[in-house]
């Protein structure tokens, strides 16, 4: 290990460091992904009953799709899947080099944030029977 | 030991790359199967069923599957990697989320295969 020759600045007071927007985006991103990841077996489950031959599954599914609790765990899904959509074409476009300079990520992360939000509200609505 | 060039190997470009390709096959059967839902697939679950067991509808779902999975594990993997230090610990949750992810893709192939 080479020797530390420069006294590096700390700045660790954690109530005064603020994430920038693009920062919260991203964090999200892993949030939604891990998210996704834990309610696979539930999703799976959801398809499985949907597309079921008999009278009784085609009962199961309406079952627990009516059930408010799934609905409200299919809601934050809902929001997780968009966010890691959108957030996920942001970071495809950054990749290739659009949209890379500080002002623009952080128009685009604010992008990512109300359309993923606005989305949401959109289908949650639509799931829990509002119109 | 100074000028070792410890990315020299490309640890790591594989898995980045299938992240991003993975992610743009399932944008894309996302899209599609959206509008398919707006096409009215999902009507009945008559038209759900039918919709769902159409040769083509089939391959590029068993795709998604494959592609979510391969996507969820190098993501999984990621965060195990930065937040879970004791190396035995580490590599039991690989183990686990490599088994789950292999289970969630049989069971999930097998509902599209068995209609």
């Amino acid at each position: 290990m080479p020797e530390v020759t420069r006294q590096r600045p700390k700045f660790l007071a954690l109530n005064e460091i603020r994430l920038p927007l693009a920062g919260i985006a991203s964090i999200l991103h892993r949030v939604s992904g891990a998210g996704l990841f834990l309610m696979l077996p539930l999703l799976v489950w959801l398809l499985q009953l949907s597309l079921g031959s008999t009278p009784e599954s085609v009962t199961a599914f309406k079952a627990v799709a009516d059930n408010l609790f799934v609905r409200l765990i299919l809601l934050g899904l809902v929001w997780a899947f968009l966010h890691h959509f959108c957030m996920g074409i942001r970071l495809l476009l950054i990749d290739m080099h659009i949209g890379v300079e500080k002002q623009q990520s952080h128009k685009s992360a604010k992008a990512v944030m109300a359309v993923s939000l606005t989305l949401t509200l959109i289908f949650g609505l639509k799931l829990l029977g509002v119109y | 030991m100074k000028n070792r060039i410890v990315v020299g190997a490309h640890y790591g470009l594989k898995d980045w790359l299938a992240q991003r390709i993975t992610a743009v096959v399932m944008a894309t059967y996302t899209i599609m199967i959206l509008a398919a839902v707006m096409g009215g697939a999902t009507r009945s679950q008559e038209a759900w069923r039918s919709f769902m067991s159409h040769g083509f509808i089939r391959f590029v779902t068993f795709i998604f599957i494959i592609s979510l999975c391969y996507h969820a594990w190098v993501g999984i993997r990621d965060i195990w990697m930065d937040y879970v230090k004791p190396t035995g610990v580490r590599l039991s949750l690989h183990v686990l989320t490599l088994l789950a992810l292999i289970g969630y893709a049989g069971w999930a192939i097998q509902i599209i295969w068995r209609l």
